[in-house]
This record gives C-alpha cells, sequence and structure tokens, in this order.
C-alpha cells in the first residue's frame, strides 16, 4: 500500500483539526482513533467552549476580548506560560477560530444563563463538546479524510528522527502503516493510575479521572522513549473538587461540585484545612482538587445548611442530610466529637452575618480561627445540615512534549524530528505549567492542530 | 415501564442534566429544567410534553447508554409523555388505547367497517354504484344530515374529551397558579407551534431521523400541519357555500374549496408519507420504540383520509363515487373518533406545554 500523507493519532479536537487542515493540502489523511466510536473524541467530549480573543462583540460574544487581555489572564492564572512565544501565537490565532471552526461545521449558541459568567471571553458550542466532534467526524468524512477506531498505536516507527510509520493494533490485528508524516493529538496521560502512583504513590488510587480512559498517555511514553524533550512538571495535574461517588472514569462535568464557598470543608478527622472563603470563582474552583489530594486518604466534605443549599448548581448525587451535627456525622462515618467541635468553633467565629453576596468577596470573615474562612462567613446554623463527600477529580495532566513553533516535536538536544508534529494536551505543556485558564485547552488544541496539520502535510508533500 | 418507576427514572435523569447543562441552548426542555431542582409527576409531564422528540440532546450527551450514567432523554420523556396522553384522557378504557395499539387498530378499524356496512345497508346498491352529478349529488348518495349530524357528534366529542384533558394537564403540570398567561406568551407559544420552532436541534435541524442534522422533518411535518389546516379552511368554506350562499356540492375545480381541499390533500399524503418514512429510518437508540404504533397508526389514518378525499375528487362524476364518498366518510369517521385517543392529541397538549414555557420563561425574566 502507497504511504500515506499524514497520519493523525488521536482523535479529539487537536487531532481532527490536524485532519483537517492537512487534508486542505494533501489527499491521503488518515486519523487513527484509539477509542470505539461511541468514545471518539478524547476529553474534547467533556468540553463545552472555546477561549478566543475579538476585536468586538458579536451574536455569540457578549462584548470584546483583546489579545492583551487573554494573554494577561493566562498569566493570572498560570503565572505566566513556559513558552511565551507560542502562547501568544495560540492568542494571536485564536481570534480567527469561530470562523474556521464553523467552517468545519461547528454551530454556537448564545450566552445563556449557565454560560453567562464566561460569555464574554469563550464561545460556546451547541450542545456542547461531543455535539461538535459529531460535526466535526462528518466532516472529515465528507472531505475523504480516513477514519479508524479503535486503532491502538503501539509503536511509532522513527528511525533517526524520522518518523517511518506507525505499528497498529485494531482489535487484536496488528499491522504496520507508513506515512511521510505523523501527527500526534493522543491527550494526557492522567487516566493511567500505575504512571500517576509513580509520582503520587497510592494516594492515586482515590483520584477520579474526570475524562476519558483512554488518555493512558502510550504515545506520549512512546515518544519520550525515542529521545523527545519532556515540557512540564511530571507530577503535575489540573483538578477540581468532584462528588467522591463519581465514577473512577469518564463522570465529565455532572460530577463537580462548586458548593466550597458556601459552607466549610473538613477532612476525616472532620478537620477544617484551608481557607474556604479565599479566591474568587476561577481559582477557587481550580484549588480544590489539589488541596484534597493533600489531605489523608484523599477525602473531605462540603457542609452547609438549608440556607445555602440552594445556592450553587444542584449536585448530581443526594446530599447527607440530619438535623443534628453528631447526626450528620454519623452519616459520613466521621467522629462526631471532632465534627460537632469544628463546625461550632466556626460558628461563634463568624459574625453572624447571613447576608448572601457571592458574586465578588464581600470581606465577611471570621474572627479568630486558623484557617480563617476570609469570605462568605455566614454561619451553619439552620438545619437540615447536609454534606457532599469530595475527591480530586483530574482533569488533565501538564507533562508533555516539547514542540517548536512549527509544532514539530523537539528531541533533548534540542533539534526537532524531521516530520513528528504534536498538538493538544500531548504540548500544552509548552503553554500551561499550572493553573488553568476556562476553555484554553480547545484553543491549544484548535490551534495547534491546525498548524501540525499544515506543517505536516506541507513537509509530506515537499 | 411501570408508572412509578417511570417518574423515578425520569427523575434520575433530569437531576443528571440539570448538573450538566450542556444542552441548555438546544431547546427549551433543558432551559425548563435549570429553574427546577427536582422533577415530580408534572414536571414530568410539563417536560415530556415540550420536548418534540428533536433528539439534539441524545446525540450531544456524553452519558448516553453504554455510559453506567445511562442518560436518554428522548427516550425517557417519550415514555412520559404516552403516559400523560393516557392519564389525561377520558374515559379510562379508550385512554388505554395510548398503549395498547390493538385498541386504537380495533376503534378506527370498527368505526371504518361500521360506516361502511350502514353505508352498504342503508343506502343500497342501486343508488350506491350508479352515477351522480350536479349540485347535491353527493346528498344523492348520503343524505345531509346523515352526513353532518355523526361528523359534529364526533367532533365535538373529541375537544370536549381535548379540552378536559387540556384543563387537567393545564393544573398537573402547574408548580405556581398565581402565574397569568399574558399576550405574550400567548403569541410566542403560538409561534413557536406554527413555526415548529423547536424541530431546529437549536439551530442546524433536528438529528431526525439519524444524527445528522436535517429539516426533511419540520418540512414534512410542516405539510402535515398546513395540510391539515388547508382541508379545515376547505370544509368552513364548503358551509359558507351551502348554507349562506345556497350552493350544493360537488363545487367545480377552480371553486375555493376544491382548491383548498385538493391542495390539503396533497399536502397531507406528501407530509404523511415523509413522515412515515423517517420514521422508518429512524434511529432506534433514542426512541421509545412502543409509541411507534401509536405514531404510525395516525399517520396512515391522516393519509389515508387525504387520498381517500383526493380519489373522491378525482372519480367524482364516475359511478365509483358512491363508493368512495362512503369510504372517504368512514375515514374522517376513523380520524375524528380515534382523535382523542392517539397521536393527534400532541397538538394540544405540546401547545399547552409551549404557553406554560413562555409564561415561566416571562416570569423568570422578571423576576
Amino acid at each position: 500500500m502507497d504511504p500515506f500523507d499524514v497520519i493523525v493519532v488521536g482523535g479529539g479536537n487537536a487531532a481532527i483539526s490536524a485532519a483537517f487542515a492537512a487534508r486542505h493540502i494533501v489527499p491521503r489523511v488518515l486519523v487513527l482513533e484509539r477509542a470505539p466510536e461511541h468514545m471518539r473524541g478524547g476529553n474534547s467530549r467533556h468540553t463545552r467552549n472555546v477561549r478566543c480573543a475579538h476585536a468586538s462583540a458579536d451574536q455569540f460574544f457578549s462584548a470584546p476580548y483583546s489579545e492583551e487581555e487573554l494573554f494577561e489572564d493566562l498569566v493570572s492564572v498560570t503565572g505566566g506560560p513556559a513558552n511565551v512565544d507560542l502562547a501568544k501565537f495560540a492568542i494571536r490565532q485564536s481570534s480567527m477560530l469561530p470562523r474556521w471552526m464553523s467552517q468545519h461545521g461547528a454551530s454556537w449558541q448564545q450566552p445563556l444563563a449557565g454560560t453567562l459568567s464566561l460569555g464574554r471571553t469563550n464561545r460556546f458550542f451547541l450542545g456542547g463538546g461531543k455535539a461538535l466532534l459529531n460535526a466535526y467526524y462528518r466532516t472529515a468524512e465528507s472531505m475523504g479524510i480516513g477514519l479508524r477506531y479503535d486503532a491502538f498505536v503501539e509503536d511509532l516507527l522513527i528511525e533517526n528522527d524520522k518518523f517511518e510509520g506507525v505499528a497498529l493494533k485494531t482489535n487484536g490485528a496488528r499491522e504496520v502503516i507508513r506515512a511521510r508524516a505523523v501527527v500526534i493529538a493522543t491527550g494526557g496521560y492522567e487516566a493511567n493510575v500505575e504512571w500517576l502512583k509513580r509520582h503520587w504513590g497510592a494516594a492515586a488510587d482515590n483520584f477520579i479521572i474526570r475524562g476519558t480512559p483512554y488518555n493512558d498517555g502510550a504515545m506520549l511514553a512512546n515518544l519520550l522513549s525515542k529521545n523527545a524533550k519532556a515540557m512540564g512538571d511530571p507530577k503535575g495535574f489540573h483538578a477540581v473538587a468532584v462528588d467522591a461517588r463519581s465514577p473512577k472514569f469518564d463522570g465529565g462535568i455532572v460530577t463537580r461540585l462548586d458548593a466550597v464557598p458556601f459552607g466549610i470543608v473538613v477532612n476525616k478527622f472532620g478537620r477544617r484545612f484551608y481557607d474556604e472563603g479565599e479566591a474568587i470563582w476561577p481559582k477557587r474552583y481550580a484549588i480544590w482538587g489539589g488541596l484534597i489530594a493533600g489531605q489523608p486518604d484523599q477525602i473531605a466534605y462540603v457542609v452547609v445548611d438549608s440556607k445555602t443549599i440552594g445556592c450553587f448548581l444542584p449536585p448530581m448525587f443526594k446530599p447527607y442530610q440530619s438535623d443534628t451535627f453528631p447526626g450528620l456525622a454519623a452519616a459520613l462515618n466521621l467522629d462526631p466529637g471532632a465534627f460537632t467541635a469544628t463546625l461550632s468553633e466556626y460558628n461563634r467565629a463568624t459574625s453572624g452575618k447571613i447576608e448572601q453576596r457571592l458574586e465578588t468577596p464581600d470581606g465577611n470573615g471570621t474572627q479568630g480561627i486558623s484557617p480563617p474562612k476570609s469570605n462568605w462567613a455566614i454561619p451553619i446554623d439552620r438545619p437540615p445540615f447536609y454534606a457532599l463527600p469530595l475527591r480530586p477529580g483530574i482533569t488533565f495532566t501538564y507533562m508533555g512534549v516539547a514542540v517548536d513553533e512549527t509544532g514539530r516535536v523537539l528531541t533533548q538536544s534540542g533539534a526537532p524530528f524531521k516530520n513528528v508534529y504534536a498538538a493538544g494536551e500531548i504540548m500544552s505543556g509548552n503553554i500551561l505549567t499550572k493553573g488553568y485558564l476556562a476553555g484554553f485547552g480547545m484553543t491549544i488544541g484548535a490551534v495547534f492542530g491546525e498548524l501540525a496539520g499544515r506543517m505536516a502535510a506541507t513537509n509530506a508533500r515537499a | 415501564m411501570p408508572e412509578l418507576n417511570l417518574f423515578e427514572e425520569a427523575n434520575r435523569q433530569l437531576v443528571i442534566c440539570n448538573a450538566c447543562r450542556y444542552c441548555e441552548g438546544l431547546c427549551p426542555v433543558f432551559r425548563a429544567i435549570e429553574t427546577r431542582r427536582d422533577f415530580e409527576k408534572g414536571d414530568v409531564f410539563y417536560l415530556a410534553n415540550l420536548c418534540h422528540d428533536c433528539r439534539a440532546c441524545y446525540y450531544a450527551c456524553m452519558f448516553t447508554p453504554p455510559h453506567e450514567f445511562a442518560i436518554n432523554i428522548p427516550q425517557v420523556l417519550s415514555e412520559a409523555r404516552v403516559e400523560s396522553y393516557r392519564q389525561w384522557s377520558w374515559p379510562g378504557f379508550l385512554g388505554r388505547a395510548f398503549k395498547q395499539q390493538g385498541i386504537a387498530l380495533s376503534l378506527a378499524g370498527g368505526v371504518i367497517l361500521l360506516v361502511v356496512v350502514l353505508g352498504l345497508a342503508l343506502i343500497g346498491p342501486p343508488r350506491l354504484f350508479v352515477m351522480h352529478t350536479g349540485p347535491g349529488a353527493f346528498y344523492a348518495v348520503v343524505p345531509y344530515l346523515a352526513m353532518v349530524i355523526p361528523a359534529v357528534a364526533l367532533f365535538f366529542y373529541g375537544l370536549a374529551v381535548w379540552f378536559r384533558g387540556t384543563v387537567r394537564g393545564w393544573s398537573e403540570t402547574d408548580g405556581k397558579p398565581d402565574r397569568k398567561i399574558s399576550g405574550k406568551a400567548l403569541a410566542e407559544a403560538i409561534g413557536a407551534a406554527l413555526g415548529l420552532r423547536y424541530l431546529k436541534g437549536g439551530g442546524p435541524g433536528c438529528t431526525y431521523p439519524q444524527q445528522r442534522p436535517s429539516s426533511s422533518r419540520r418540512i414534512y411535518h410542516s405539510f402535515v400541519f398546513w395540510g391539515f389546516l388547508s382541508d379545515f379552511v376547505s370544509t368552513t368554506l364548503a358551509f359558507i357555500y351551502q348554507d349562506l350562499l345556497h350552493e350544493l356540492p360537488p363545487y367545480p375545480v377552480a371553486s375555493a374549496p376544491v382548491v383548498f381541499g385538493a391542495l390539503g390533500g396533497v399536502m397531507l399524503i406528501v407530509g404523511t408519507a415523509g413522515l412515515i418514512g423517517l420514521k422508518i429510518q429512524s434511529d432506534r437508540a433514542p426512541a421509545n420504540t412502543r409509541a411507534y404504533g401509536m405514531d404510525y397508526t395516525f399517520l396512515i389514518t391522516l393519509g389515508l383520509t387525504a387520498l381517500s378525499g383526493i380519489l373522491l375528487l378525482i372519480f367524482r362524476s364516475t359511478s365509483a363515487m358512491g363508493s368512495l364518498l362512503v369510504l372517504h366518510l368512514a375515514m374522517i369517521a376513523a380520524l375524528f373518533a380515534t382523535a382523542p385517543y392517539g397521536k393527534f392529541v400532541h397538538a394540544i397538549y405540546r401547545s399547552m406545554a409551549l404557553v406554560r414555557y413562555y409564561v415561566e420563561h416571562e416570569h423568570s425574566a422578571k423576576g
């Protein structure tokens, strides 16, 4: 069989974007998606929006959002990108994404109740990420892009830094498929619990993986074994607080809990361990996964009362409920004495103010307890009392491979592989080192997917 | 599934939807979900009738089977919708027709048979199988009152059952009885119903019969609706011609009743055939296939009624007119008799849910 022009390994936003861009240049493009068809699309399935700079408001953006402002936002949550040039490239290119994505089948929705807070900076996919992927796969088919599901790449055949083909295993059958260039867009390794254990020990057994179980980092490990240069903290992941009763994998958006600022959080000993009122929304949301990962047995419980139970997004799982603190402790299997003492101490430290102004930090903090709760310190005194168990819910890992300004993967010497490109989460460590900016993962996937696909196809044609 | 399990299952799924909210751009069902926290029977019935079964949410959902959350909103809401049709119907033994197509088919078949047998017995072959032309030709076969009295009786019976169901449905789905229906909400609801606003899958089209968004269902459905309305206009015009202008049918081909009637008939045939074709091709995964019998029964009855009318128009000046007239009247009688116990009711209850939605929407926008 003639070699393909470009093979894309992966099946999410970055992979399909790469396939589109490549197919605009060369005729023979093949996408190898490891998951079965109903699970196609990696973690893009669970996304909802993409962050883009734009000079003016339109039907879907409520107001302008400049490139400078996006860059500032990126710096403020991540502490500065690892590779400033690549970050700026992503931001510059982001403004063309709405049009480019629409041309390839994306539909959008106007900002509504559930999306208003991000309506200025992020553009929302109508129906979410899976609907976007459905449209993308239909477009890919109509463009004549080859698609294979259940296609697991066991090995990249690379000689003298030049990619020759992939060793593929599909439902037990093995074959070698050759191509002139390859784009690797296979996500992170957050679903590989053994890999996480190397850095986190037994604690990793208590982590919940919010996304696809197929992101086991097999391609990342393969690239690193072939001398690719790593980028990012191998221990680092982005995690939020999710309900401890969530499935181990693929629980997605519905398992997240945003109740923390409305109450207090205790660990398995019934004690508070961090300021629940510390920061405003996006940052606060992002830190609790990591905080709980650092607690014994990686478990915590958020406690609220009947005043605040209706203030946050209704959770998927029913809260534990009791009219007394000891009763609630018993339901949670916690020591009733310690639990009751923590709540009483907290209540005494509040000013008693029950006013709920939750849009901005209200300065209503506790007095004389450690750790303090520095905002929204509303007493928990009106039964019934409610509690939800929390665990770290891992969204993605940071470590990936280093790439150059054309999306080519770098070797440890700093020179690039001749025809190996990477896009999406597997190279997001070039930009994100910690923290997360909502919707920016999809920006990285689309921008570097387009770049890698275009450059790989140009390379294949040369 | 049994009623109790149905509501538990619907509540289970809707709670997960409410924690997700990715579908809120697709249709009002999800925006109505967001204003609630628990989903009791009345809420489920309301959402079920607000759902147009466009299925966009099914294909957009990350949690459909085999995912352990097993979300299938179009399916569970369809089951609840049929259950609401049954509960809001009257009398109970005929309401079972929604769940047991044998009853619906027996009702339709029985009515057709009754009309045909009565026609043969009372009219007799000499009058039935010879040619009648000129003004009053139809009444030479079936006397005017024999046509009008059963038709009017069935029509008002159906209206009464619907009215009863609507009153019951409105009160059962009403969480907040203090809300008044504003003219604006009513206008919005009528606009949404007439334009089939929510058969667009949130914009790109209904994901029906398969995952690719398409306008075909909306187009065929529009043919059925406007065809039906055109035939209703034709009947009203015929009444005016006959009782106010004192002109007896059959009317000339170029007359208004015939033009509206023929146009409506053709639209109904095209529309029902199209919808049947789409349903045959439709993806079973998001479907409540137990309701397919009800849908087919309605579409076929409606399509055959239109077809018999068109045949009557074509052959009205031949000796076949008498038998075709009896057949057409039999089909109309079957359509009217089954209207309160079949898919016809969706027009009433969906409109009601749309009014409820726009009233709520207005209320939440204000407050």
